[in-house]
């Protein structure tokens, strides 16, 4: 026992000499739900994190160093991603963390950055991530605001005076459902019924019933889970033929899907990305996104989605402060905090120290579903 | 409120209380013949559903339904065999933390085979925006499917325990299983025989009603507790008592949503279950489940 011991200390040892030859290995840490409910958020975030590290290090890393990737699985807990967020930064004294995915763990974890000083680019949309601005946060994906206003514009466009509100009880749901109760009213639109559920729901035919009874002329249903799709089947079971609107929480086409026939003419806004075929070959954005589509879908044999394509603005963000500012975590942040004019999948990012989202409401398109597929929603 | 309208909540209620009451129904037949609850009752209902979609690529549904369901009968049995059936005297404590941990094996072994995306098998008849429309009231048919397979596991079942021999053998043997072993009734085999039965009504269950629920490797503990809510308050054991709390959680839970925010209808059912635990005991349709319980 002793000599196994004293061989697997030489053995480390020697390991550690031989790395010490190279520069040591940028350590980047990843907080994400790869399993449990939210997993198809975190689980394409992570696919996308591995294959986007490969390719960086085998072009030979950041600055001569290899990243190193530590992926933590929250399985989308706000207990376990700060306890995650709290080893990364105390034990793998990593040098950003990428994640987490859901709004509920980031804003979770926003003090314990900001606190310690480490650096987070968070793939989650809620406002109140980046409002108020944290010095050490950032977010790259779409306020849910700009959601909302998307979808006000298409309500009063089609007529619709008053709407039913539908949100799952998650962080998603939750900043969601804020967001849409404070535009609502300056869109010149009626909540007419408001209702949340539980996030494990596996059937809503009592909730649209209710909003059947409220007698509203469209529904908004703003959540992540598989709730999205059976609201839609369950209200059309239910014989209402009005118009269904979904957060960007439904761009992953595996919705659609499994909705089927209830989920055709629902609208939504989303990235440009899952549209990406359909973007004219001159939109600023086109290269960007179908090298990312292009890589992901050879490498996965699944469609890319808006969420995976988040974590690849994160890193490829991340990479690029690290090129121009070295490894100085604070010069790092500064570095970001005045980065302009970055193409990522969902937007062109214009950071700056009152603004650590970076996109505005052009990051969005107005999708919809037809024969099963995402396109634009026609004017 | 229209009659409309409370009509179309009763069969909001009438779809909860049937997804409930068919996975409810699985908890009885390993309690009726051991004592014990299963907690990877759930994992059943997950495999079933999960075995049906993938093998609905290969076959026709009604072929990828009756092999999910005996490949979870076979997965039953394996798990009695190799966990369970060398045990001398477990005890229920035991046995419970037991079918615990196989409830996470299970569990994370369908994450590994089939990853973490969601599924669902198509509607038997129609689809996702079929509904049948009687006096305003719509009603999908895979609602009507899942009741229709619900009582017929029932009758299945009431006929089984009470009027086959194979049946009252394993009543015999949750009830006292060294007399029933010295009557010479084979209680290990029986025993085993209750794991492959609950396996394939889990997995019928989770097939009927992966259309309305769709299905993924972590559905079956959310499913399971609601089917062991309605087990435990129908009364352990009995499985007509199951599906009729089923109905009666399902319907208050949809009431409760007509009323209240909808928010509060999970805590309508669990104070639901509370009470009837206060109350009685040993559930609304009282059967002697609780004095069974303390006999072991």
């Amino acid at each position: 026992m002793k000599k196994l011991v004293l061989a697997a200390a030489v053995l480390g040892f020697s390991a550690l000499s031989a790395s010490a030859v190279e520069k040591a290995p940028l350590k980047i840490g990843a907080l994400l739900a790869v399993t449990g409910p939210a997993a198809f958020l975190g689980a394409p975030e992570a696919r996308t994190l591995e294959m986007l590290v490969e390719e960086l290090n085998a072009k030979g890393g950041i600055d001569g160093r290899k990243i190193q990737l530590v992926v933590k699985d929250t399985t989308g807990s706000p207990e376990k991603a700060v306890s995650f967020a709290k080893q990364l930064i105390e034990e793998e004294q990593v040098f950003a963390i990428i994640g987490p995915a859901t709004s509920g763990e980031t804003l979770q974890i926003k003090a314990i950055v900001e606190e310690a000083k480490a650096l987070l680019i968070s793939c989650a949309a809620a406002e109140k991530i980046v409002d108020p601005v944290a010095a050490h946060v950032f977010n790259v994906a779409p306020k849910d605001r700009y959601a909302a206003e998307m979808i006000f514009r298409q309500m009063k466009k089609m007529g619709v005076k008053k709407f039913g509100l539908l949100s799952s009880n998650t962080g998603f749901g939750t900043a969601g459902k804020e967001q849409v109760e404070k535009g609502a009213a300056a869109a010149g639109l009626e909540i007419a019924a408001n209702e949340v559920y539980d996030k494990a729901a596996t059937d809503l035919t009592a909730e649209v019933t209710k909003l059947k009874a409220a007698g509203v002329d469209a529904i908004l249903n703003w959540s992540i889970e598989p709730a999205q799709a059976i609201v839609i089947k369950n209200a059309r079971q239910i014989g209402l033929t009005i118009p269904i609107f979904q957060s960007h929480g439904f761009a992953n086409i595996q919705y659609a899907r499994t909705a089927g026939a209830a989920a055709e003419g629902v609208m939504f806004p989303a990235s440009r990305i899952v549209v990406a075929d359909a973007l004219p070959a001159k939109h600023p954005q086109k290269a960007v996104v179908m090298a990312y589509k292009s890589a992901y879908e050879k490498k996965y044999k699944e469609d890319v989605s808006t969420f995976g394509g988040h974590a690849w603005d994160a890193l490829q963000i991340l990479v690029r402060a690290v090129q121009s500012a070295g490894l100085d975590r604070e010069k790092v942040r500064t570095a970001i905090e005045n980065m302009k004019g970055h193409v990522g999948t969902a937007g062109v990012f214009n950071y700056s120290p009152t603004d650590h989202n970076g996109l505005t409401i052009d990051a969005f398109a107005m999708l919809t579903v037809k024969d099963g597929k995402f396109v634009m929603l026609g004017e | 409120m229209s009659l409309e309208l409370v009509l179309q909540y009763l069969v909001a209620g009438l779809t909860y209380g049937t997804i409930y009451a068919v996975v409810g129904v699985g908890f009885n037949i390993i309690y009726n013949a051991t004592g014990i609850i299963n907690f990877a009752q759930g994992e059943f209902v997950m495999l079933g559903g999960m075995t049906a979609v993938t093998l609905h690529g290969l076959v026709p549904l009604p072929l990828a339904i009756a092999g999910a369901v005996a490949v979870t009968m076979v997965v039953g049995a394996l798990i009695e065999v190799s966990f369970i059936r060398w045990l001398r005297k477990p005890s229920v404590l035991r046995m419970v933390v037991i079918t615990i941990g196989i409830s996470i094996v299970v569990r994370e072994g369908a994450l590994l085979l089939w990853g973490e995306s969601v599924r669902a098998l198509p509607y038997f008849t129609g689809n996702e925006v079929t509904s049948l429309a009687f006096a305003g009231v719509h009603v999908s048919p895979q609602v009507l499917w899942s009741l229709a397979t619900c009582l017929a596991i029932v009758g299945f079942l009431w006929f089984f325990f009470q009027h086959t021999s194979v049946g009252r053998q394993m009543r015999a043997c949750a009830a006292n299983r060294d007399a029933a072993a010295l009557c010479g009734i084979p209680t290990r085999n029986l025993v085993t025989l209750s794991f492959v039965l609950s396996a394939g009504i889990g997995a019928l269950a989770g097939c009927v009603v992966s259309p309305i629920t769709y299905t993924s490797y972590g559905i079956g503990s959310g499913l399971a507790i609601k089917g062991f809510t309605v087990a435990i308050l129908g009364g352990l054991g009995n499985s007509m008592a199951a599906v009729g709390a089923g109905f009666l959680v399902g319907i208050l839970e949809a009431a409760s949503v007509s009323l209240l925010p909808a928010a509060y209808k999970d805590a309508v059912s669990v104070a639901l279950l509370l009470a009837i635990l206060f109350l009685r005991p040993s559930g609304i349709f009282g059967s002697s489940a609780v004095e069974r319980l303390r006999a072991h």
